[in-house]
């Protein structure tokens, strides 16, 4: 299962918990099923079918943006994190 | 044992070596920028052109009560005038790409041009086209506007009050729980970043450490204005030469704001005179674009230095508090910050990149940081080199120096010992890949600066201060198409604007991967219709990305060289070999120039493309050490000396990377010492020039020593990190940790200005 590591102001749909673990192939079966789990939490990480404006996810350290068809192995580490720029 | 850094160092930890990477050749584009031939957005002169000039706001907050044109549309040369009401209405679209996507698109449309209210001095109010710039200047002076002044709120410990004036009165904060705020407010946004038990972390501590900081306002300071020439053809076409960041970046924020398509717009990036982060965003481009519309004619515009200063988009200036817990033999227990930053006129400062920046140097288990975007009545700001970071870490680390002062742990020692490494904890983001903070602060260890006592004078005071620094440093999308001649050469196309002397190391590491010399390259800033999407030059990404992609364009080639060759020499493609630039296989060889006659008279052209999107950034660390003279009468602080350690994965061309190094330095200490926009109570931006606004010169800073550390990022093939930012964030810690040794005060406002240093003299006295 993947493990999905709560940003903090979205743990209250979680009951506080900083991270959950989660099947899913991809990120978005994972967020499809967090929603499920946690009603109000996907529509906070997806909208209209895509992740966020803003966010961006990480898998496994790797920063794959707004790629919610990315894959992910039983043992994936997933974060939602603001997007950066720069100067 | 100590090493003379009097010239520019590398400390590797790694064994590769290179033939082209990590070797000074000339730059591509050195003879024509030092004779002049380079050419810039105001070179730009096309037939029958006209000449835009804006109308700009006197007041910092007011009512756009009425505004009449019709005295500027009868002088004779005026072709054009325009108002907000020119734009598109945005409705409730947000921001597509670029550096902010999902803002909404209002505030970026209302920036162009004022719609309804003026939200800072210097507002754009309307534009006017006229046969040359002096019709144009004269005709603004016609324009009526009636004004409904209103209070201004400067400051975000003011705009943050019950009872400040709302500057956007349907403003609703987006509150970090993701619920909005019933009320409007100047509190766009507020966010929050918790890891571990902050509260038992304190608990722990046998000394917390808990101080404020203020900032203010500074901009990127480049030395060639915001300009741009638009074109509107009768079927719609849009072309437009500019001095920007970005143009892909510019053609989609054209798109957005005049809801016109995409593929009808083409940017045509231009050389570029410096932008720091303030260019990575459109200011003239789509008044010129809809003046072109309406008179048919290419119109020209370009900003004057009080225009830059006044309406484009500084950094913030704003508030940090840092609250530090420490065992008594110097390990972090946990950290507390609170950032507020201004956003100026509209919504959308740096402030979360400052609030995952504050603590990244270290390995903190248990901290909580809170961050604040708020409005004031300031141009809108935006992003410069590390955008938030130097504000956070110059908080963060003199809360760190402080605590090693009153605990006597030496400040290296207590960096080493609570250093971020490998697999440790980054706030809201996953665990650090490779960084190189630790082999940073070894350097600065030993460097000749810190193994040299500082040298003390009879009534002076001297003292010697710091400070760590980090920065993410971005990916983005990246294209490179590569067209291999018949004579062997190459000639790259790229669409990353050259800031820093990019086009060199992109074609660097083409060179490296196909095995030819790069002198045999030919790199070319491209335009939007030339080349795939390229994100904006920013967040230290295109020697990273644009370098990557160009290694994955030479490899295209390669293989597209091997297969037109395995056609010639009649055998399989996977028996030829590739080594030093020479391919062979079964008794066959030829190098990339053979190879390429070879095939020209087959008809095969190969042309090598790509178009990346990395995912493994790398983050950049930076130590810096400091050592300034203070005047006690005058408070005005010289620096003696200066060096800057970074790890820059594998530098690439190592010139670019140190005077990378020493730009963020000399940006830093002008941050540090004297940068600051300076306003009335009424708003009024007192210092719009570069008399007043005062940025160091060649006089005010000693030879910045360099030591470039390599430790190789793990997510690009020749271990390329980002460098351009990074250097920026430490100076003002370093220098106010330097200021501290010096004198024994502690500095907590940006810029530490000899009457705000005389001042806190006076005070300690």
């Amino acid at each position: 299962m993947a493990t999905v590591h709560i940003p903090t102001p979205m743990r209250e749909a979680t009951d506080g918990a900083a991270r959950v673990e989660i099947e899913g192939a991809t990120v978005r079966e994972v967020v499809e099923r967090l929603e499920a789990s946690f009603p109000g939490l996907g529509g906070r990480l997806v909208e209209d079918g895509q992740i966020r404006p803003g966010l961006s996810a990480f898998v496994d350290g790797a920063n794959v943006g707004r790629r919610l068809r990315t894959k992910l192995q039983p043992e994936s580490e997933l974060f939602f994190v603001e997007a950066l720029g720069g100067g | 044992m100590a090493v003379d850094t009097r010239v520019g160092q590398t400390i590797k930890h790694h064994d590769e070596e290179y033939k082209v990477i990590g070797t000074r050749p000339i730059r591509h584009d050195g003879l024509e920028k030092v004779t002049g031939e380079a050419r810039y957005g105001s070179d730009i002169n096309l037939p029958g052109q006209l000449h835009g000039k804006v109308l700009r706001s006197p007041h910092a907050h007011a009512r756009i009560v009425s505004i009449d044109t019709s005295g500027a549309e009868a002088l004779d040369g005026v072709r054009a005038v325009i108002t907000s009401a020119a734009f598109p209405d945005p409705g409730d679209k947000l921001t597509g790409g670029g550096e902010a996507p999902g803002l909404p698109l209002k505030f970026k449309s209302a920036n162009m041009l004022a719609r309804g209210k003026v939200h800072y001095h210097g507002h754009a109010i309307a534009a006017v086209a006229a046969a040359n710039p002096h019709v144009a200047a004269e005709a603004l002076k016609l324009i009526d506007v009636e004004y409904e002044v209103l209070d201004p709120v400067l400051e975000v410990w003011d705009a943050m009050k019950p009872d400040a004036p709302v500057i956007i009165e349907d403003l609703y904060t987006a509150k970090a729980d993701g619920t909005t705020a019933e009320e409007a407010s100047n509190v766009a946004a507020e966010m929050l970043y918790e890891v571990g038990d902050v509260d038992a972390g304190f608990a722990e501590a046998d000394l917390v450490v808990d101080r404020e900081f203020t900032f203010g306002v500074v901009h990127q300071g480049y030395i060639e204005t915001h300009n741009a020439t638009a074109h509107w053809l009768k079927d719609g076409h849009l072309h437009v030469w500019c001095s920007s960041q970005g143009a892909f970046t510019i053609r989609q924020e054209l798109a957005d704001l005049l809801d016109h398509p995409i593929t009808k717009i083409h940017v045509v990036p231009m050389e570029i005179g410096g932008g720091f982060g303030g260019k990575t965003t459109a200011y003239l481009e789509p008044l010129a674009a809809l003046l072109s519309r309406q008179t048919g004619h290419p119109v020209k515009m370009a900003m004057d230095r009080a225009d830059v200063l006044k309406a484009t988009g500084p950094t913030p200036g704003g508030y940090v508090r840092v609250k530090l817990g420490v065992t008594n033999d110097g390990m972090i227990t946990a950290g507390y910050a609170n950032l507020a930053f201004d956003a100026g006129g509209y919504p959308g400062s740096v402030v979360g990149a400052g609030c995952r920046c504050v603590f990244a140097p270290y390995n903190m288990p248990n901290a909580k940081v809170e961050g604040f975007d708020v409005v004031v009545n300031k141009p809108k700001t935006h992003a410069y080199r590390a955008p938030g970071a130097t504000h956070a870490e110059f908080a963060s680390e003199t809360v760190v120096d402080e605590i090693c002062r009153t605990l006597d742990i030496d400040p290296v020692e207590f960096r080493l010992k609570n250093s971020a490494k490998e697999g440790d904890w980054q706030l809201a983001m996953p665990p650090y890949p490779r960084i190189g903070h630790i082999e940073c602060m070894e350097a600065a260890r030993d460097s000749a600066q810190w193994q040299t006592p500082l040298e003390t004078a009879p009534g002076k005071k001297r003292g010697r201060g710091i400070a760590s620094g980090f920065w993410f440093n971005i990916g983005f999308t990246s294209s490179v198409t590569a067209k291999l001649n018949s004579d062997g050469s190459v000639t790259l196309l790229e669409g990353s604007t050259d800031i820093g002397g990019t086009r060199t190391s992109i074609a660097m590491q083409f060179a490296e991967t196909l095995g030819i010399s790069v002198e045999d390259v030919d790199p070319i800033v491209a335009d939007t219709d030339s080349v795939g999407q390229t994100d904006v030059t920013g967040g230290s990404r295109v020697t990273f990305a644009t370098g990557l992609a160009a290694h994955n364009a030479a490899n295209d080639m390669k293989d597209q060289i091997v297969e037109g060759l395995a056609d010639l020499w009649d055998v399989a493609a996977d028996s030829i070999t590739h080594a030093d630039g020479t391919f062979s296989a079964n008794g066959n060889s030829a190098t990339v120039g053979e190879a390429a006659g070879l095939l020209e008279e087959e008809g095969v052209f190969p042309i090598g493309k790509n178009t990346v999107t990395p995912t493994r950034e790398g983050g950049a660390f930076a130590v810096h050490i400091a050592d300034v003279e203070v005047d006690d009468e005058t408070g005005k602080v010289e620096v003696l000396r200066y060096t800057a350690v970074q790890d820059a994965g594998v530098a690439i061309y190592p010139p670019y990377v140190e005077g990378q190094m020493q730009g963020g330095v000399v940006q830093g200490v002008g941050w540090a010492l004297n940068e600051e926009y300076v306003y009335d109570d009424d708003g009024h931006l007192l210092n719009a020039s570069l008399l007043d606004y005062r940025m160091p010169t060649a006089l005010d800073v000693p030879n910045i020593e360099t030591i470039i550390v390599e430790v190789p990022n793990p997510g690009h093939p020749y271990g390329v990190r980002g460098v351009g930012e990074v250097p920026i964030v430490p100076p003002p810690a370093a220098m106010a940790n330097a200021i501290h040794d010096a004198t024994g005060v502690r500095m907590s406002h940006l810029p530490m200005s000899p009457a705000r240093v005389q001042a806190a003299l006076a005070a300690e006295a």
